[in-house]
């Protein structure tokens, strides 16, 4: 078997004094398309600047096609930076650029390429989307859910080795959220790229991917294929699958008592 | 109570262990800026733009203040002058005053508050809005993209504009003196060139101009890069970017005009 695409070995890191993932290890092959599910705050977006190299982790190893991404130089990182493509979970268009601009943006930057072809580049990733006839539009004159598969095509734009989704079907509807699936699949198959998945949409991600990551109090705690995950008896799997909020995930971050805080009960020392 | 008192002295440093921080921050950043600024020349329509925002459109109210300061140059200067006989100087005396001193000073408070400004809140917003985070995953790097071409569009800007200053300047200082106050126009403009230097006074005062370009474009660029992803984060560095130029323009000028001082 060839080295994997992307491997986490017992990461551990955290913005400030306490870790937001503390024992995370997880592996993406070539050709695989792989979710990573979790409560919000969990560390899913840190996840995917870890392996983008923006995040450096405190202990353990992020490896990209085999190269430690924390051990990295500047010039080093960016060559690595080469093969993703990322989508991030608020779109982040230039909003100075027109859409079909946005799309171009990468395949300008970093492609020799004459414009006539960057020019049917961009018809066609925005054509992918649905997008096309939105191409001289400025982002402010985009809803939300049309934002992101902008932004998405921008992703996809130079085909990159390993593409890594931030919550992509947030904010759509449900037919562009099964073409937006089935672009991804497909996307991910002709390449023969890996795909990582951050996504809260159970239901589409079974049917879409190859293996399942949770993720909870910075480890992953349960993992497999959808057809295991659908069977499991997991209790934090179940919960997540059926959405229901009592569980082993618990709905509120950890806070003090909330009768306490609302000053409903008086405290004894 | 121990504990408190020392809070108490170590808060007492605070504000000076900060600014050496963000002191120190600032010149890593500068020579990244550096390092990363080939781009801005071996793509120079990247810069050209920015000089175009910073720059072009900074004209308008170079020249309509260059030109007031001139006429108001003219009138204080001719109050004095004729007290001593010496009224047919008045062009020295505006000349002398723009090129040397004004131009540059007065252009870069000016270039300051209106493109240092814009170019930290531009910046501070693509921050905020991941638009450099998206760049950076792009395997573009936002410094030699979007900050460089920002600094040396504005490091290219500064000077013109303060020549443009002086410029119209000189051009009021002739509308009152000659036009309104009856001086005549041979003298006017002959006594200037006669008094006149070009390395000691016009030399002098391009140099400043550079050095204030690098000071409020650098400051620009690093407010934007600094700021906090949040609407009071960056519209706190703008402010800063203003206050911090201004003070660093002035103190810059008296550093400066020290050196050139020649006693004479
Ligand atoms: N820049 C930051 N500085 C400090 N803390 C942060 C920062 N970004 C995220 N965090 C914290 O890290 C934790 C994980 O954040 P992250 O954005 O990775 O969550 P997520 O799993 O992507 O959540 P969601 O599903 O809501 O997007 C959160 O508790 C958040 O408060
Ligand atoms: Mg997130």
């Amino acid at each position: 078997m060839s080295t994997p695409l992307v491997q986490l070995d017992q990461v551990r890191f955290g913005y400030g004094d306490h870790d937001i993932l503390s024992d995370l290890s997880l592996t993406v092959q070539r050709g695989q398309v792989v979710a990573i599910m979790g409560g919000s705050g969990s560390g899913k977006t840190t996840l995917l600047r870890l392996i983008g190299g923006q995040l450096r982790a405190r202990a353990g190893r992020v490896l990209v096609d085999g190269a430690d991404v924390g051990g990295m130089n500047e010039t080093a990182l960016y060559d690595m930076r080469r093969k993703l493509g990322m989508l991030f979970q608020f779109g982040a268009l230039f909003t100075d650029l027109s859409v079909f601009d946005n799309v171009a943006f990468p395949l300008r930057e970093r492609a020799k390429l004459p414009e006539s072809i960057i020019r049917d580049l961009v018809l066609m990733k925005l054509h992918a989307v649905g997008l096309r006839g939105a191409a001289n539009l400025m982002p402010f004159e985009l809803s939300g859910g049309m934002a992101r598969r902008v932004a998405l095509a921008r992703a996809i734009a130079l085909d990159p080795m390993l593409m890594l989704y931030d919550e992509p079907f947030t904010g759509l509807d449900p037919i562009s959220l099964a073409t937006i699936g089935q672009l991804i699949r497909e996307l991910n198959d002709a390449l023969g790229a890996a795909s990582i998945v951050v996504t809260h949409d159970v239901a589409e991600s079974l049917s879409l991917v190859d293996y399942v990551y949770f993720m909870a109090d910075g480890k992953v705690i349960a993992q497999g294929t959808p057809d295991e995950v659908r069977a499991s008896d997991h209790p934090f799997v179940k919960q997540f699958i059926n959405g229901e909020p009592d569980g082993p995930l618990p709905f509120h971050k950890p806070a003090a008592p909330y009768a306490q805080e609302l000053g409903l009960e008086i405290v004894r020392a | 109570m121990r504990e408190r008192f020392i809070a108490f002295f170590s808060g007492l440093g605070h504000p000076f262990t900060g600014a050496l921080i963000k002191l120190g921050f600032a010149t890593r950043f500068f020579l990244a800026l550096l390092r990363h600024s080939p781009m801005a020349f071996i793509r120079f329509r990247l810069t050209i733009r920015e000089i175009w925002f910073a720059g072009v459109l900074s004209v308008l109210i170079i020249a309509v203040s260059g030109l007031f300061i001139g006429m108001v140059l003219a009138l204080q200067g001719y109050d004095t002058l004729v007290r001593f006989g010496a009224s047919s100087s008045l062009g020295i005396l505006v000349a002398l005053s723009l090129v040397r001193e004004l131009g540059p000073v007065v252009g870069a408070l000016l270039f300051a508050s209106r493109a240092g400004s814009a170019i930290t809140a531009e910046i501070g917003l693509m921050k905020a809005a991941e638009q450099l985070s998206a760049m950076e995953m792009m395997a573009v790097n936002p410094m030699a993209r979007v900050i460089a071409p920002r600094f040396w569009g504005g490091v290219i800007s500064m000077p013109l504009l303060a020549a443009m200053f002086s410029v119209m300047g000189i051009f009021g200082g002739y509308l009152v003196g000659v036009q309104l106050l009856g001086l005549d126009p041979g003298n006017f403009w002959s006594q200037m060139q006669g008094t006149v230097d070009l390395r000691f006074d016009v030399m002098n005062g391009v140099i400043k101009s550079v050095f204030f370009g690098i000071a409020v474009s650098l400051i620009a660029v690093f407010e934007g890069f600094d700021a906090p992803p949040t609407p009071e984060g960056v519209s706190g560095a703008t402010t800063r970017t203003v206050v911090t130029s201004a003070l660093v323009i002035l103190g810059l000028d008296v550093i400066l005009t020290a050196f050139m001082f020649r006693g004479i």
